[in-house]
């Protein structure tokens, strides 16, 4: 059920586990069948954590989603609330708990996820309620076991509350759960970090630790190093396109809590004799992540080395299905059977990834690996859908050429060109109203490449796009104003040159068939963070001093003392295991380029990565806006 | 009781007292040996810092920081210069001075504050010794400079540096100095040899102590009382002179008999008593000296320290804390063996009483008969106050609650107090805690003082208990433990709810204007109220940024509210308000955009009663799109000239709205108009979008030569495209065309375009 997370260099189901064991403590806590109502916005995150079969072994016996009103009936013994600790849910839950029937009264319990809050209870009491609950509990669940190698705290708002609304929360639950961390995976002996919220994070754990003292966990350490790293150390690789695999997918279609929803057209599975059937209207929801062998293999690909490899698994697939005819032997015969399952099911993985993929051609590249792609599944024996009609392929073209205009834009500004001055892309994008997020990502990462656009070009900028999308979006610009991703130019220099110079953050000659360098996610730019964790490793940040000073906030190095005993003697050849936070979330395409840096044969590091969230430029911008037509309770 | 006098010693008429207040939980592997290190007076922290290795200067110490129970409370490796001399500040703040006179400042749980320079001459002749002491004008620091001279800032938080005259006939350091309060000066007394000078701002006067032993050359100590008043001189003759500070009375000589050099000295007064008395210590040993021949000795194991308090002297060692003081007059009275006082009949009676005897009555009565009730429940309550151990309080308290109950009219104030003073001084003496204050020493600092120095330690729960509980107003207790409470929170609150929690609770103690001036000095807890406003109290909000003079937010709340308005006067008035905090706030680009949706809104409304066309609320560009759709083109011509579109976007414009409509003909004669800002290709591809390839063809012969290729593909025209690709010597153009050539296409094209990539590809 979790094998995905067996698959890492760090056994993630530890934490998986004592998650799950909470829960189904608190569940026997409230005896007798039950219903849980949710916050929406848990769904997805406890999703990682539990699935339904969990919670019914525990007698959960409906589940509804928290709105205001009645409770839809329930012969349940026990209504249970998961909710996160906001004022606004406690009126509808105040609301909720009056309306029960008074005759037939129910166990009424609340969950607090991740942490109680005091300023709740006493509005649940303001509104009269607050007796009528038998459990007042606190689910702590700070860092959720995403995948084998990766951790998130799917906090969507934290970069957003760390750096607009000065509200460092997260932080303190980013702290919280790096010593839960620790204690089920020993001390981590070495924190470095750069920016503010990562001096934050780990002044709060030094503090708690300190706090805590004498509790010491006598657990050999798992964690050589904890790199803490600020989102605004690095603006610009969020809003850089990412070009792997997984990334795209992000982009285009999103992945929440490991899930993708996929429009269903090219999933429409036919059957023989079944010609003229219906195409499905729900969208295909799939799950991702390394449990399935192809996926693992090919989600860290740049995009354009996808189609080989799965041209690659189609043969393999095909021949493995050739064997049946050379069994002969019932011996023979048996074996094959027994491997029908496997294959199979590497089958229909196969099939959804093509598709996948070809969902993807249809947006982004030109159009012979296209062809190349649909050709090789189609000698491949699969039933796949003949999708490429010369009408399909047209349309594609244009909305493909787009994409490509906008990557060559994005490029330009990452080497430099033009920085300086009004891109006539993006005045033309503004003049045919292309979405406001892809406009905001190009304008902000102008501003972010040239450190700062000048005060003209800005307020040009500024114009043409309340002009266009209207005046509403004007606290949306001042938002990215306040986090630095637009902003007018200081009388500094620009300094991204020197910092691009220093780090190689653009590589002309990037391989993405085989790649030699982690550029190959942006198919050129080596994401900024990443390199930083890069030299970290090797040669270490001395040797970085100067760039490290240009951005901004502090950067750190602090020790843990660990319990003699506990020293971890390394084997020759053995690796240092690094853990990585990013405060203000990651990228897929960073996550990529990380696990390159650990497949790298002499990289002599494994990394583990942990975010506040996984987000993509659209997801990120998307939070730091503002619309004030949306009224606020 | 008779075990509470086991640690009496007597000299002359008075009892002296030795009483263990801790075992030290720190673990110093070599105790205070080559150490400096600084208690703070009243039982505040100690600071320690191994002395500076002058052979390996790289070897950085640790400078750490200990509660008087020895329980850490900081420590950090010191990175900064030589440390000549640490000290503390009346708030507990820590003082390292440098060799070179830089000053740094850390709060007592090791955060850096700031640092300050004692000046110029001080660095440059460099610190020889430095004393910091304590005044009703705050914390002080006395410098004797390399160059002999005396440098003195009266209150570091507001420093006026004085340099004092010179030492007339001082070659080497003086054999010692102190520094006085007199006559709201402070004033440094230095002896050089059997010399005593006193400097103060304009002159340097010799003085002559009265009575000083004929047989001293030198003096080699002194010290002053806790309160300036009294000041103690050691001779090298071993002599313990005792006088007034002002160096006009002689209250004692004593002589100790040693003459070796005494590590410290202190003097060990509790206030109004009638006996003058100092402490010296030496290496193992240490002496009380009071009016009469006789000392008192201890013998000490081990390095120790002496902190002088208002009431006695602390000592620090390796391993132990104790208090050495004048027993206290009530005390002594009560336990003074075969006290007949009417305190210690008082307990006798109550302990007879508690064994059920009949004896109680006889004491009871004795007193009684010299109606000494009241006296003696007085004396009882008081001894109480002095006593450490809690089980001893008790007893005596239990006396006094016993006698009170044959007194009629007796008031209960001083009973009651000294039960609540006494239940909060066991608190903070408690080990964990760490500040072992005396009764005295608790009166004399204030609760205010205490709750300060809880707040400091951030020991903000017992802070609060103890302000409840001595039911301090709140404005001075809990509203202020509250406050610094929240104001900590960055870094060890468990989540904002809890800052939440506080600053709601504010709210409602303090009056609104206080409460903003205090969320004002606290941006953690002003950014969450913010947020919280902004979900729950939209107008406080209003208030806040009022109060701020944030007119950026106030303009930013503003367009906010405008959109919550349905009618469009009270839109536009809001926006107007906008506007106006925009200007205040010197965002012109706010406050010109602002204006312009205002005009826009205006324009909008004008025309949807005129056309009936729906377009409040829309974007300009949507506006004119709507307009041109609809065929308003000079309304449209309008809104781009008051509103300085740009020409290429209004063409993007018109050029889309005329695709939609499919009015070709428009559209052609649109292109003529004049040359075009965007160029032709936008003209092919929007054809193309409408599938008008006809159309499109039109214009493909007029867009640039860098965008023919382009052209021509859009319109299906591969050679086209090949021929402008050829003729441009384009290599990714070719390579373009080419993945668009198909199966179908003329395979000679293909073979061509093959060559001249291949030339191309050669240069």
């Amino acid at each position: 059920m979790a094998s995905h997370l067996f698959c890492g260099r760090v056994n993630l189901n530890i934490l998986r586990e004592a998650a799950r064991k909470d829960l189904r403590e608190f569940l026997d806590k409230c005896s007798g069948s039950k219903a849980i109502v949710w916050d929406e916005y848990l769904t997805g995150p406890f999703g990682l954590i539990a699935q339904y079969s969990l919670l019914k072994e525990h007698e959960v016996e409906k589940m509804f989603t928290l709105k205001a009103g009645r409770i839809p009936s329930a012969a349940v013994k026990n209504i249970v609330f998961f909710v996160r600790p906001r004022l606004e849910l406690m009126d509808i839950i105040a609301e909720n708990v009056a309306s029960e029937d008074k005759l037939q009264p129910r166990d009424v319990h609340i969950l607090f996820v991740p942490r109680r809050s005091l300023l709740c209870e006493q509005r649940l009491k303001e509104k009269g309620v607050l007796n009528s609950f038998t459990n007042i509990d606190e689910y702590i669940l700070d860092l959720i076991p995403y995948d084998g190698d990766l951790l998130s705290m799917e906090s969507e708002s934290s970069f957003r509350e760390c750096y607009l609304e000065n509200d460092q929360t997260s932080l303190y639950h980013a702290a919280k759960g790096l010593m839960n961390l620790q204690a089920l995976y020993g001390t981590i002996p070495q924190i470095f970090g750069k920016g503010e919220c990562a001096r934050h994070v780990a002044n709060m754990m030094l503090r708690m630790k300190r706090e805590f003292a004498g509790s010491q966990t006598q657990i050999l350490p798992v964690f050589d190093t904890l790199l803490l790293l600020d989102r605004n150390v690095d603006l610009l690789t969020p809003l850089a396109t990412q070009l792997t695999y997984e990334g795209l997918i992000d982009e285009i279609f999103g992945i929440t809590n490991g899930y993708v929803k996929l429009p269903p057209e090219k999933f429409a599975q036919k059957k023989q004799g079944e010609g003229g059937k219906e195409l499905p209207t729900e969208p295909k929801k799939l799950q991702l992540n390394s449990a399935e062998e192809l996926y693992a293999e090919i989600r860290d690909k740049n995009f354009n080395a996808v189609g080989a490899a799965l041209s690659k698994k189609a043969k393999i697939i095909s021949a493995a299905f050739e064997e049946r005819h050379n069994a002969k032997t019932v011996g023979e015969i048996k074996q094959f059977v027994s491997q029908l399952p496997h294959m199979q099911a590497a089958r229909s993985s196969l099939a959804n990834h093509t598709s996948i993929a070809e969902l993807i051609k249809d947006i982004t590249t030109d159009s012979w690996l296209y062809f190349i792609l649909c050709n090789m599944v189609r000698n491949a024996h699969l039933n796949m859908p003949d999708v490429f009609s010369q009408t399909a392929l047209l349309s594609c073209v244009s909305a493909s050429e787009d994409f490509f205009d906008s990557l060559t834009v994005e490029q330009e500004f990452m080497t430099g060109v033009d920085t300086d001055k009004v891109s006539t892309y993006i005045e033309d994008c503004i003049a045919q109203k292309d979405p406001l997020i892809k406009i905001l990502r190009l304008v902000c990462m102008q501003s972010v490449c040239n450190n700062g656009l000048k005060q003209k070009v800005l307020d040009y900028y500024k114009k043409e796009i309340l002009q266009t999308y209207g005046y509403k979006h004007i606290l949306t610009l001042k938002n990215l104003e306040k986090v630095g991703l637009l902003k007018p130019q200081s009388t500094m220099r620009n300094n991204y040159p020197t910092i691009r110079k220093t780090l190689k953050l653009w590589m002309e000659d990037a391989n993405e068939q085989n790649p030699n360098d982690i550029s190959y996610v942006y198919s050129g730019y080596a994401p900024l963070s990443v390199r930083l964790t890069q030299v970290l490793a090797r040669p270490g940040w001395r040797s970085i001093e100067e760039v490290l000073k240009m951005l901004p906030g502090p950067h750190f190095e602090e020790r843990q003392q660990v319990p003699t005993g506990l020293h971890k003697k390394r084997q020759p050849g053995e690796n240092r295991t690094t853990l990585v936070f990013f405060l203000g979330g990651v990228t897929y395409a960073e996550i990529a380029a990380l696990r390159f840096l650990s497949n790298m044969e002499d990289s002599g590091t494994e990394y583990i990565i942990a975010a506040t969230k996984l987000i993509n430029g659209t997801s990120w911008i998307k939070s730091l806006m503002d619309s004030p037509e949306e009224n606020l309770p | 009781m008779a075990f509470v006098t086991a640690n009496w010693n007597p000299l002359g008429d008075a009892f002296y007292r030795k009483i263990e207040l801790y075992e030290m939980g720190w673990n110093l592997k070599d105790g205070l040996r080559d150490c400096l290190v600084a208690a703070a007076p009243y039982g505040g922290p100690i600071a320690l810092l191994k002395a500076h290795n002058r052979c390996s200067p790289s070897a950085r110490p640790q400078l750490e920081i200990f509660s008087s129970s020895g329980l850490p409370l900081a420590s950090f490796p010191w990175k900064s210069g030589v440390v000549k001399q640490l000290g503390w500040t009346v708030s507990d703040d820590l003082l390292c001075v440098q060799e070179d006179g830089t000053v740094l400042v850390y709060d007592l749980l090791g955060g850096f504050k700031r640092h300050f320079s004692m000046g110029n001459e001080v660095s440059q002749s460099q610190v020889l010794e430095t004393k910091i002491f304590h005044s009703p004008y705050g914390t002080g620091v006395a410098i004797l400079t390399g160059a002999l001279r005396f440098t003195l800032a009266t209150n570091i938080d507001d420093i006026k540096l004085r340099r004092l005259p010179e030492v007339p006939g001082l070659q080497g350091a003086p054999s010692c100095w102190a520094v006085l309060t007199q006559d709201r000066q402070s004033k440094v007394l230095v002896a050089n040899g059997s010399h005593l000078f006193v400097l103060d701002n304009t002159a340097c006067t010799p003085v002559t102590p009265p009575g000083l032993s004929p047989q001293a050359s030198s003096i080699v100590h002194m010290c002053v009382s806790f309160s300036y008043k009294y000041l103690a001189l050691l001779t090298d003759s071993g002599h313990v002179w005792m006088g007034t500070s002002n160096l006009k009375e002689k209250l004692s000589e004593v002589d100790t008999k040693i003459k070796a050099p005494p590590k410290q000295m202190a003097w060990c007064r509790r206030p109004k008593s009638q006996q003058p008395s100092a402490v010296v210590m030496w290496d193992g040993l240490l002496l009380v000296v009071g009016e009469c021949k006789e000392t008192i000795q201890y013998h000490l194991d081990d390095d120790s320290i002496l902190v002088p308090e208002l009431d006695g002297v602390r000592i620090i060692s390796g391993t132990h804390h104790e208090l050495l003081q004048e027993v206290p007059g009530a005390c002594e009275e009560i336990f003074k063996i075969a006290s007949m006082a009417p305190g210690a009949l008082l307990l006798e009676a109550h302990k007879e009483y508690e064994k059920e005897s009949q004896k109680a009555d006889e004491y009871l009565r004795e007193i009684k008969e010299q109606s000494l009730l009241s006296e003696a429940v007085r004396q009882c309550v008081e001894a109480a106050g002095h006593e450490h151990e809690p089980e001893t309080q008790k007893t005596l308290l239990r006396a006094a609650s016993f006698g009170k109950c044959f007194l009629s009219n007796f008031p209960p104030e001083q009973f009651v107090s000294m039960c609540r003073d006494l239940r909060v001084l066991n608190a903070v003496r408690d080990y964990t805690v760490g500040i072992p204050l005396s009764h005295t020493q608790f009166k004399q600092m204030t609760i205010q003082v205490l709750i300060d120095r809880l707040v400091y330690r951030k020991l903000y729960p017992l802070a609060i208990e103890v302000c409840r509980y001595l039911k301090t107003p709140e404005y001075q207790g809990v509203s202020r433990v509250l406050k610094y409470w929240a104001c900590y929170k960055p870094y060890c609150m468990p989540s904002c709810m809890l800052v939440y929690t506080v600053v709601m609770y504010l709210k409602n103690e303090l009056n609104r204007g206080d409460f903003f001036m205090m969320l004002r000095n606290q941006p953690v807890a002003l950014s969450l109220y913010k947020q919280f406003c902004k979900h729950q109290e939209q107008d406080t909000l209003k208030d806040l940024f009022n109060q701020d003079d944030d007119h950026e937010e106030l303009g930013n709340f503003y367009v906010k509210a405008s959109y919550k308005e349905q009618r469009l006067e009270a839109r536009i008035a809001h926006l107007q308000s906008a506007v106006d905090e925009y200007y205040k706030a010197k965002n012109e680009f706010s406050a010109k955009t602002t204006e312009d949706e205002m005009r826009l809104l205006r324009f909008q409304r004008k025309l949807e009663e005129e056309k009936g066309e729906q377009l409040v609320g829309f974007s300009l560009h949507d506006t004119m799109t709507t307009l041109l759709s609809v065929g308003l083109h000079k309304h449209a011509e309008q809104l781009y000239k008051d509103f300085r579109v740009p020409d290429k976007r209004f063409w993007w414009l018109r050029l889309k709205a005329l695709a939609e409509k499919e009015d070709w003909e428009e559209l052609e004669k649109f292109s003529k108009s004049k040359k075009s800002p965007i160029g032709y290709l936008p003209f092919v591809e929007v054809c193309i979008k409408h599938h008008n390839k006809y159309e499109a063809r039109k214009y493909v012969s007029k867009v640039t030569l860098e965008q023919k290729v382009k052209a021509h593909l859009a319109v299906g025209d591969v050679e086209g495209a090949a021929e402008a690709a050829i003729e441009r010597r384009n290599e990714s153009e070719i390579g373009t065309v080419l993945s668009r050539c198909s199966a179908t296409t003329d395979h000679l094209l293909v073979e061509r375009l093959n060559r001249a990539k291949a030339t191309v590809a050669k240069k």
